[in-house]
C-alpha cells in the first residue's frame, strides 16, 4: 500500500474522530455549550490530534528504522566470497538495492510475473536479460548471491510495509477511541490542544536549529578529513593556491591566503561603493523625500535586491567589465589587462548591496524618535546639521550593524565573482587584476571530476568552514553592536 | 471682540515681544486655530491653558515656525517678533529658532554627553571662539538650568542617563545656551514627578528675569503659580487673555469659568 494512501486513511480517521468527539462532547453536556469546559471544536480537535500524532509518529519511526534493519539482515546474507576484488560491501549492497528496485518496477509494469520475481531458483542470466528488456538499469550481469539478496530485500521490505500499514491504522484507531472515551463535559480539551500547538511550534523551531547543527557538523567532519590529508599550517598560512588537476596529485599547494585576500579586497571595494550610496539614499528617503517620492522610490530601490545575483554577474561580465577595460585598459590608462578584475566584481557587488544597506539604514533612521529632531530644530539647527549631529549618531549602532551584515553578504557572494573577477588566485594590490574568492574556489573544487576523497576536493569543506566562521563572527559582532546600543536613546 | 478691547487696555504696548494678529492655522482641511490674536510681553511668563486639542500647542509651535516641519500645516495671519513678521520670506526659520528657543513636553536630550548636549546650540551657531569660551557658556547655561551642581562632576556622562527631572532641566539649559530672547515651553512638566516639577517651576520663575517665557500647561495650578499672564484656548479660539490673577479669580467669559472650575475640558 503506498504511503500516500496510509496518510489519507489516518487523516480520514482523524476527521471522523473530530466529528464524533465534538458530538459526544455536546451530548455529554446535553446540548448546552456553556456546560462544557471548552468549545465543542476543541473536543473534536483533541480526538483528531490524538489520532494523528501517535500514528504519524509511529510511521516516521518505522520508515527510519526499517531500511536500517533490512540492510543489516541482507548484508549478513552476502558472504565474503560474493564480494569481488576491489569492491566493497557498500558497492555490492548498492547493486542489491538496484536489482531489487528493478524487480519492483518490472513487476509493477507487468513485464515480470510476481512468482518469478520471488522464485529463489530463478535463472540469473535469464533474469538479467528480462530486467534489461524491461528497461531497468542493470550495470553488469547479476550474480547468484546478489539476485538472492535482492529477492530477500524485496520480500522483507514488502512485509515490513504491510505490517507498518496495519500498525499505523491500529494506532490511529486506538488513539481515536481512547480520546473519544475521555471526552466528557469537564475534560479540559482546550488545554490539551494548547499543548499540541505549543509542541508543533517547538518542533518547527527545533528543525531549523537542528538543520544548522547538521550543516556545521558535516562541515566539521569533512574539514577534519581534509586536515588528515593536508597539513593545517600549509592551508592557513600558504601563500600559493595551485591545486593539481591530475586527480590524485599530491603536489597541490592549497594555501588559503590568496583566496582570503581576494575575498577581502573584492568585499572592500563592494562596501566602498555600497555604504556611501546606500546610506545617502537612506538619508534622502527617510529625511528629505516627500511621502509621494518615498512611496515610489523605496520599492524601486528594493527591486535591486530582488535581482538574482547571476544577473548581476552577467551585468559585470558584459557591461561593467568592457566599460572599465575601455577606461583603464590598454586603450586608456593601461592598468587593466582583461575585463575580469577585482574592480569589476567589486563595483557590481556594491550595486547589489545598495538596497541592503539603504533599506536597513532607512528603518534604523526612521526609528530615531521625532523628539530628537524637534529638539535640534528647536535650537535653530538646519536639517543637515540635525542629521549629521543628532540623527546619525543616534542611528550609528544600527547602521554599523547594517554595514556588517552587508559585509557578510559580500563575503559569501559567489556568482558575481565567478563572472566578474576571474578565477586566478593571486596576491596583488592592483584592483584591476583578476583575483578570486573563497566561494568561487569552493565551486570550482567541487564541480571538477577530482576524487571526492582527495585533498583537492575536501579542501572545499575547509574553505567553507573558514568562510562560515568568518561570516558567523561578523554576524554575531553586528548583532552584539545593534543590541548593545539599541536602547540608548529611549 | 470683547476680549480684544480688554487686552489692549491691560497690556503696555512698549514692552511687547511677540504680537500675533488674526492667526489662522490649518492642518489639511482642519481649521485648528481660528483668528487668534495675542500680545506676549517681554520678561513675563505667559501661560496657555485649555483642554486637550484646543490648539494651544499648535499656536505655541507657530511662534518659532516649528510647524514648518509638518507638510500639511498652513499658517495665515501675522506674527511679529520685535515688530518683524516671522513668516516673512526673508526670515530664515533656522535663525528665528535660535532666537525663540523651545523646550518640549518629553525630555529629549540627544544621545550625547551632558556637555555636548549643552554645547550643541553654541557650536552650530558659532557662539564660542574657543574651547574656554564654550566651557564658560556650558557652565553658565547649566547653572541657569539649575542643574550644574548635580552634573558638574560628570559632564562626559550621557545626557540620557539622567533622571527625568534632570533631563528636562538639561533640555532647558540646552535651550538657554543659544541665548534666545523668547523661551517656548510645551507642557515641560507633564512627564515629571511633583519634586522635579517644583524645581522646573522655580527655574521658570528665575528665567523670567532675562527672557520672555511662554508655557503651555494642562495644570491650572501650575499656570496660576508660574505665570503673570494667562490665555485660555477652547476649540481653536482664544477665549480669554489677561492677568493670571484676574483669569483665575474673576473670569469674564463663562467658558473660562466653566473650565477653571472643572465643568468643561
Amino acid at each position: 500500500m503506498p504511503i500516500v494512501w496510509l496518510v489519507l486513511i489516518v487523516l480520514a480517521i482523524a476527521a471522523v474522530g473530530y466529528v464524533l468527539g465534538r458530538t459526544r462532547a455536546l451530548q455529554s453536556a446535553t446540548g448546552d455549550v456553556r456546560a462544557l469546559h471548552s468549545l465543542p471544536s476543541y473536543y473534536g480537535a483533541n480526538v483528531a490530534l490524538k489520532t494523528i500524532v501517535p500514528a504519524f509518529g509511529l510511521m516516521i519511526l518505522w520508515l527510519l528504522v526499517q531500511p536500517l534493519y533490512v540492510n543489516s539482515q541482507v548484508s549478513e546474507m552476502i558472504s565474503g566470497s560474493a564480494i569481488e576484488d576491489g569492491a566493497s560491501l557498500n558497492l555490492v549492497m548498492a547493486e542489491v538495492r538496484r536489482t531489487a528496485y528493478g524487480l519492483d518496477n518490472a513487476v509493477a509494469a507487468g513485464q515480470i510475473p510476481e512468482e518469478l520475481a520471488r522464485n529463489a531458483r530463478a535463472d540469473v542470466i535469464d533474469m538479467t536479460q528480462r530486467l534489461k528488456d524491461a528497461g531497468q538499469v542493470v550495470t553488469s550481469d547479476i550474480t547468484q548471491p546478489v539476485l538472492r539478496a535482492a529477492q530477500t530485500y524485496r520480500i522483507m521490505n514488502a512485509t515490513g510495509y504491510s505490517i507498518m500499514a496495519v500498525a499505523v491504522i491500529l494506532t490511529a484507531l486506538a488513539g481515536a477511541a481512547v480520546s473519544w472515551f475521555q471526552t466528557r463535559a469537564e475534560y479540559r480539551a482546550r488545554n490539551v490542544v494548547e499543548q499540541g500547538v505549543r509542541i508543533l511550534l517547538l518542533a518547527a523551531a527545533s528543525i531549523a536549529i537542528l538543520t544548522t547543527v547538521g550543516i556545521v557538523l558535516s562541515l566539521v567532519f569533512n574539514t577534519w578529513e581534509f586536515f588528515k590529508l593536508y597539513p593545517a599550517t600549509d592551508f592557513f598560512f600558504g601563500t600559493t593556491w595551485a591545486p593539481s588537476f591530475s586527480g590524485r596529485g599530491g603536489s597541490s599547494e592549497l594555501g588559503i591566503i590568496p583566496l582570503l585576500w581576494g575575498t577581502f579586497y573584492i568585499s572592500l571595494v563592494a562596501l566602498l561603493v555600497a555604504v556611501p550610496i546606500g546610506l545617502f539614499a537612506a538619508i534622502y528617503l527617510s529625511e528629505y523625500a516627500s511621502p509621494r517620492v518615498r512611496a515610489v522610490a523605496k520599492p524601486l530601490l528594493e527591486i535591486l535586491a530582488g535581482i538574482p545575483t547571476i544577473v548581476y554577474g552577467l551585468f559585470a561580465l558584459l557591461t561593467v567589465g568592457p566599460l572599465l577595460l575601455g577606461l583603464f585598459g590598454d586603450d586608456g590608462l593601461g592598468w587593466m589587462k582583461a575585463g575580469t578584475a577585482v574592480m569589476t566584481a567589486g563595483l557590481v557587488m556594491g550595486i547589489m548591496l545598495i538596497p541592503f544597506v539603504s533599506s536597513l539604514s532607512d528603518d534604523i533612521i526612521n526609528a530615531v524618535p521625532q523628539a530628537m529632531r524637534d529638539g535640534s530644530y528647536g535650537l535653530g539647527a538646519t536639517q543637515s546639521e540635525t542629521i549629521r549631529q543628532v540623527v546619525l549618531p543616534a542611528a550609528l549602532p544600527g547602521i554599523v550593524g547594517a554595514i556588517l551584515l552587508a559585509a557578510s553578504r559580500a563575503i559569501g557572494e559567489t556568482m558575481i565573482v565567478v563572472l566578474g573577477a576571474g578565477a586566478a588566485a593571486r596576491l596583488s594590490l592592483n584592483p584591476f587584476e583578476a583575483m578570486t574568492t573563497v566561494t568561487a574556489k569552493i565551486v570550482s573544487q567541487l564541480t571538477g571530476d577530482a576524487d571526492f576523497a582527495s585533498p583537492e576536493a575536501l579542501v572545499a569543506f575547509a574553505l567553507g568552514m573558514t568562510l562560515f566562521t568568518l561570516t558567523l563572527g561578523l554576524n554575531i559582532f553586528a548583532l552584539y553592536i545593534v543590541r548593545k546600543y539599541r536602547e540608548q536613546y529611549e | 471682540m470683547n476680549d480684544m478691547t480688554r487686552v489692549e487696555r491691560t497690556v503696555n504696548s512698549k514692552d511687547i515681544k511677540i504680537n500675533a494678529k488674526k492667526v489662522q492655522v490649518y492642518y489639511g482641511d482642519t481649521h485648528a486655530i481660528k483668528d487668534v490674536s495675542v500680545e506676549i510681553e517681554d520678561k513675563t511668563v505667559t501661560a496657555f491653558i485649555g483642554p486637550s486639542g484646543c490648539g494651544k500647542s499648535t499656536f505655541l509651535r507657530c511662534l518659532n515656525r516649528m510647524n514648518d516641519t509638518i507638510d500639511i500645516c498652513r499658517v495665515e495671519g501675522d506674527i511679529l517678533l520685535d515688530g518683524e513678521d516671522i513668516y516673512d520670506k526673508r526670515v530664515d526659520p533656522v535663525q528665528l529658532r535660535a532666537k525663540v528657543g523651545m523646550v518640549f513636553q518629553k525630555p529629549n536630550p540627544f544621545p550625547k554627553s551632558i556637555y555636548d548636549n549643552v554645547a550643541y546650540g553654541p557650536r552650530i551657531h558659532g557662539l564660542a571662539k574657543n574651547k574656554a569660551e564654550l566651557d564658560e557658556i556650558v557652565e553658565k547655561s547649566l547653572r541657569r538650568g539649575a542643574i550644574w551642581d548635580e552634573v558638574k562632576d560628570r559632564l562626559d556622562a550621557p545626557g540620557t542617563g539622567l533622571s527625568g527631572g534632570q533631563q528636562q532641566r538639561l533640555c532647558i539649559a540646552r535651550a538657554v545656551a543659544t541665548e534666545p530672547e523668547v523661551l517656548l515651553m510645551d507642557e515641560p512638566c507633564s512627564a515629571l514627578d511633583p519634586i522635579a516639577t517644583a524645581q522646573v517651576e522655580e527655574l521658570i520663575d528665575e528665567l523670567r528675569s532675562r527672557y520672555s517665557v511662554v508655557i503651555v500647561t494642562h495644570s491650572m495650578q501650575q499656570a496660576a503659580r508660574v505665570s503673570q499672564k494667562t490665555a485660555f484656548f477652547h476649540l481653536g479660539n482664544l477665549v480669554e487673555f489677561g492677568e493670571t490673577g484676574q483669569i483665575f479669580t474673576n473670569p469674564v467669559d463663562p467658558r473660562t469659568e466653566s473650565y477653571i472650575t472643572g465643568r468643561i475640558g
